[in-house]
């Protein structure tokens, strides 16, 4: 506890809000200004903004149907130089997870849906697990370890 | 939230700018200013200019995806133009970037296009 050095900080945060599309935006902002204080490359910043973007956009459209009375939980983590995020919904839940995960895939091709979501979380993130269950909700957990910039300066 | 589509007639080309951020609230706004133009007819082909965009996700693909389709059925094309690095590699991931022509600037987008009209 008195140890203040970088390598043993911690840190949490939660965040709770209703299932509207005009929340996005603030999710992003809000656990981009979090992880700000490992100091992130601008790069690390728009990864994690993409990640959290894609996490709450399905919370939103698949979880809940686009009904705004859904409620979307934010949750991150910092231990060290890392920071572990999880999304999750009590929506509809996905029945398939691993037809879900495959590139492409979507449920809803008739609204423009590119299928990639799964795909950019699994690719931006160091680890991306994904729980859910049919009826009950689906929660995202991913994990990145963050260089900070200082780092890139020595 | 702070996004902004400008849309600019050069002949049968419509130079569309997506300034902001694009994502599944703002991707509606694209997709209805988009599709009006279209529909009204007196242009063949759109250039997506990104060049003030600053956060786009799959949510973009998806409207960008969309839009291609709808002017290739009708005999045009989309192009897209001055993409960040961030942008460039949604576009990588998910395979548009081998189907769509990419281009540095709005001047070459346009020259590419006369070439293949
Ligand atoms: N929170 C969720 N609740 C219920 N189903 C989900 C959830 N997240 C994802 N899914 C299911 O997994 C599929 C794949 O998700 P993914 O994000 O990869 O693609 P998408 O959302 O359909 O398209 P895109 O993300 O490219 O707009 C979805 O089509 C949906 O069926
Ligand atoms: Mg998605």
């Amino acid at each position: 506890m008195n140890d203040l050095s970088n390598k043993n900080q911690t840190n949490h945060m939660k965040l709770q809000f209703a299932s509207r599309s005009e929340n996005e935006a603030f999710a992003r902002v809000t656990v981009a200004a979090f992880v700000s204080q490992l100091d992130p490359t601008m790069d690390e910043l728009t990864d994690l903004k993409t990640v959290i973007s894609e996490a709450v956009t399905n919370s939103i459209i698949h979880g809940y149907d686009n009904n705004p009375s859904g409620v979307v939980t934010i949750s991150a983590e910092i231990v060290g130089e890392e920071v572990t995020i999880y999304v999750s919904d009590e929506g509809n839940g996905i029945e398939d997870l691993e037809m879900a995960r495959q590139p492409l895939y979507t449920s809803k091709p008739d609204m423009e849906r590119s299928g990639m979501g799964f795909t950019i979380m699994e690719n931006f993130m160091d680890e991306f697990e994904v729980n859910s269950e049919p009826g009950a909700g689906t929660t995202i957990r991913m994990k990145k370890r963050i260089e900070s910039k200082k780092a890139l300066y020595n | 939230m702070n996004f902004h589509v400008e849309l600019e007639h050069q002949r049968n080309v419509l130079i569309t700018r997506l300034k902001g951020e694009l994502d599944h609230h703002t991707a509606e706004l694209v997709r209805v200013q988009l599709d009006e133009a279209i529909q009204r007819g007196q242009i063949n082909h759109v250039v997506l200019s990104l060049k003030e965009l600053s956060f786009m996700d799959s949510s973009g693909l998806g409207v960008i995806l969309g839009r291609y389709k709808l002017l290739k059925g009708k005999g045009g094309k989309m192009v897209v133009c001055d993409m960040n690095p961030a942008v460039r590699r949604l576009f990588e991931l998910s395979g548009l970037f081998k189907i769509m022509n990419v281009y540095d600037s709005e001047h070459t987008a346009l020259t590419g296009l006369e070439v293949v009209s």
